[in-house]
């Protein structure tokens, strides 16, 4: 994990001066509403509807328990014990006062965090994959450039007053567990030889304009990160469009150019800077690759183990559930990778307590060398326990709540905060989410249903990810009643694609139906172990439709 | 090709106050600054009273020529759709560059200010006019400009606290050519 020295610690407590200073100058009335308005914003903070929002950054994901615990006990100082894990891998306080945030951020930069740039139109907190440097199908670990990235970006005196917010995200994987599609920049690490390099990929995102990201470049080398990013980012900045909100992000600049174009200006734009200091140097690779070397393993026979853990397995059914959900194969043989599911029925996901928060870093210590990392669906993974000591996890798991054994299934579902906190709603979420996990939570049922991604935003901003959810529920307005729209066919993996609208909205109470009509025409229909999205693919959205819309007889 | 933000003479004009920052220090503004209205529109060579005088890059383009023997008392202010390669390599000529910021949203200028800097070579006095404001004081002064003409309600003393907000930074710009990860370990 990357460890601030003195310069890093300097940058941010700067930034807790300056941002005390800002909160003293508003509430002293010396700066508007309209001028605090992009200060706070480019600190995380949020006014919603019921209080303040704060949203910490995550960098990557990344975290230690001593991170951990200093956030359980700011949720216990400062709000109400509450936090939220984000899809954009970050941390949200939803109950703080405006008063005490630069309190709260003296407490986090003491651990090393802040909240820098998690909101605002600038460069926000880059994301990755929750497995990085784990995964048996990574290329290479995407952490490095991550946090080349984020230093990069902090404070980027350029990039500070961009026409819109502004997201990057890197996979090491061919697997793309990072949705570096629906980003404004994807970067894809690949190897061509024995060079490391990137595909890079602009214009993705969601929104009420939903788009896929199409590829610039197919081979960037290593050390020009940053100087390309830099090429492009000054590109959106000089060309993207300032008249409208709505049209402002890059997606729309790049549709307009069309994406050869708009190559063609980065590239030249480019040329121009890729020699000059922000070319990576063999050192600065090293120095930032240094900061996530592998931790110290135990050697283990990888199949006596992987026995071992078999027959454990066959003694319980519940273990053998969780574990075949919850676990993720590892690169070092004798570990796994372990999501802690922050999704039983009747909690909204990715919420957790300040106790539960605890307890996150006690089984980090505990099993996993200290670190968790979040995923972009709200769920904690611990990246690397032993095998032998998984029972034990699990049984510790279960105690705290983290052990419901449905990642990947539909009651795994990414669901945004909507009507009960958010003041841009036009619907709840968290009811409806908690509506299908009731009726859905069959474990046979769900298992027999295989991956599914369920994604719920209450309304067209998209936080909830429902145009790349396998199905899509969106919150919508009618004459002032709440209503949900259903759409089937998103992804947000390497295959993604964008979700199709089903047909006219629905009432909350007939949601849960609804799903269950879709889920009927998918086991129906479902060659062998085909799974949902694929399904969808062959017989497309007609099928559904019909069934959805059919009048009762 | 996307239309950026239409400004020009129906968008908010730069004011031009009587004092200033610049190096730093608060100091009288000895510069005229001319609006881009329908009125500047007309002025030629001849018309352009005497005095130190910035002039919008519209007007300034075309009188380029027949204004040399002044040079050293003309400058250009760009919009903030104008884009720095506008003037590039003739910036060497201009005493004075100004950018305006018509909203302190519009972050525009501040790629303008570094392209100038850092690919123009441009040496001169680059001053900030508009809507900026002093949270803004960092940012604008690591791209490249020197010169603040204020036109927000704070004094302008406050004002001079906010321009080091930040005594370090991570990445490369005008006020240090070198990034962090060039930096480290060097002392
Ligand atoms: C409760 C306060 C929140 C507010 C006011 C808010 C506001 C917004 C707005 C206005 C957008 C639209 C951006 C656009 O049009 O491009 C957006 C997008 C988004 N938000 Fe939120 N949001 C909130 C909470 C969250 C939370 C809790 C999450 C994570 C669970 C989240 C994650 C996202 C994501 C991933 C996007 C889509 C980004 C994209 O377009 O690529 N937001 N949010
Ligand atoms: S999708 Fe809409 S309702 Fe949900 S958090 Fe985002 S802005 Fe709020």
């Amino acid at each position: 994990m990357y460890r601030y020295d003195e310069r890093d610690h300097t940058i941010i407590q700067e930034r807790v001066a300056q941002f005390r200073s800002q909160t003293e100058r508003y509430l002293a009335g010396e700066l508007s509403e309209e001028q605090f308005l992009p200060l706070r914003l480019q600190n995380g903070l949020y006014i919603q509807r019921l209080a303040p929002m704060l949203r910490i950054a995550v960098p990557y994901g990344l975290l230690n328990s001593a991170q951990l615990r200093r956030l359980a006990r700011i949720s216990r100082d400062f709000d109400k014990g509450y936090a939220h894990f984000t899809t954009r891998q970050n941390l949200q306080f939803n109950w703080p006062q405006l008063e005490d945030v630069p309190d709260i951020l003296a407490e986090l930069a003491e651990v090393e965090m802040h909240a820098v740039q998690t909101s605002g139109n600038c460069i926000r907190n880059t994301t990755s994959d929750p497995f990085a440097g784990v995964a048996r199908d990574e290329i290479a670990d995407p952490r490095p450039y991550c946090e080349l990235i984020r230093q990069w970006s902090t404070f980027h005196p350029e990039f500070a007053f961009l026409p819109r917010k502004f997201k990057i995200a890197v996979s090491g994987s061919e697997a793309d567990r990072a949705a570096i599609r629906v980003h404004d920049i994807g970067v894809q690490i690949v190897r061509r030889g024995d060079e490391i390099g990137f595909q890079v990929l602009v214009g993705g995102g969601q929104g009420r304009t939903p788009v896929i990201a199409e590829q610039i470049r197919d081979f960037l080398p290593e050390e020009d990160l940053l100087s390309y990013l830099e090429a492009i980012v000054r590109v959106y900045n000089q060309l993207g469009r300032r008249d409208n909100k709505y049209k402002a992000r890059i997606k729309i600049l790049v549709k307009a150019l069309g994406a050869e174009e708009f190559g063609r200006r980065v590239e030249r734009e480019w040329e121009q800077i890729k020699d000059g200091a922000d070319k990576l140097t063999d050192e600065a690779l090293a120095w930032a690759k240094s900061f996530f070397t592998a931790p110290e393993y135990k050697t283990f026979d990888g199949a006596a183990s992987d026995t071992a853990l078999r027959a454990q397995a066959d003694d319980d059914k519940a273990f053998s559930r969780w574990l075949e959900r919850n676990s993720f194969p590892h690169r070092v043989p004798g570990y796994r990778a372990i999501t802690l599911s922050t999704k039983p029925t009747g909690v909204p996901p990715g919420d957790v307590t300040d106790r539960q928060l605890e307890a996150i870093a006690d089984l980090a210590d505990e099993y996993s060398f200290g670190e968790v990392r979040v995923t972009h669906e709200q769920n904690v993974v611990l990246a690397d326990v032993p095998q032998d000591r998984l029972l034990e996890l699990w049984q510790a798991a279960r105690k705290h709540g983290f052990a419901t054994p449905n990642i990947g299934t539909l009651t795994d579902m990414i669901c945004c905060p909507g009507g009960d906190y958010c003041s841009l709603a036009n619907a709840k979420s968290i009811p409806v989410a908690e509506a299908i996990q009731r009726r859905f939570d069959d474990l046979d049922y769900l298992y027999d249903l295989g991956d599914l991604d369920l994604n719920i935003s209450g309304c067209m901003n998209a936080c909830g990810h429902h145009h790349v959810g396998h199905i899509g529920i969106l919150g919508v307005d009618k004459k002032g009643e709440e209503f949900y729209q259903v759409q089937l066919g998103g992804s947000s993996s390497e295959n993604a694609s964008l979700a199709k609208v089903l047909g006219p909205s629905f009432s909350r109470a007939e949601v849960t139906e609804v799903i269950g009509k879709i889920l009927d025409i998918y086991l129906e229909q479902r060659r062998p172990e085909e799974p949902f999205i694929d399904t969808y693919n062959r017989i497309g959205l007609q099928p559904f439709k019909e069934k959805v819309y059919a009048k009762a007889s | 090709m996307p239309k950026p933000a239409s400004s020009g003479k129906a968008g908010p004009q730069p004011a031009n106050p009587a004092q200033l920052i610049l190096d730093g220090r608060i100091a009288a503004n000895e510069w005229r600054l001319l609006p881009q209205t329908d009125e500047e529109a007309g002025i030629t060579a001849e018309s352009l009273a005497p005095g130190k005088v910035i002039l919008p890059y519209s007007l300034w383009q075309p009188l380029r020529s027949a204004l040399a023997p002044r040079k050293a008392e003309i400058g250009v202010w760009l919009d903030s759709d104008e884009t720095a390669d506008l003037i590039g390599k003739n910036a060497g000529e201009l005493p004075l560059i100004a950018v305006h910021f018509p909203a302190f949203a519009d972050g525009r200028g501040f790629t303008t200010a570094r392209l100038l800097r850092e690919r123009y070579g441009y040496q001169g006095e680059l001053r900030a006019v508009g809507a900026f404001m002093r949270d803004q004081l960092t940012y604008l002064r690591r791209c490249g400009f020197n010169a603040f003409a204020y036109e927000g309600e704070q004094p302008l003393s406050g004002l001079l606290e906010s321009l080091n907000d930040f005594s370090e930074s991570y990445q490369a710009a005008v006020d240090q050519p070198q990034p962090l990860f060039r930096r480290r370990g060097l002392v």
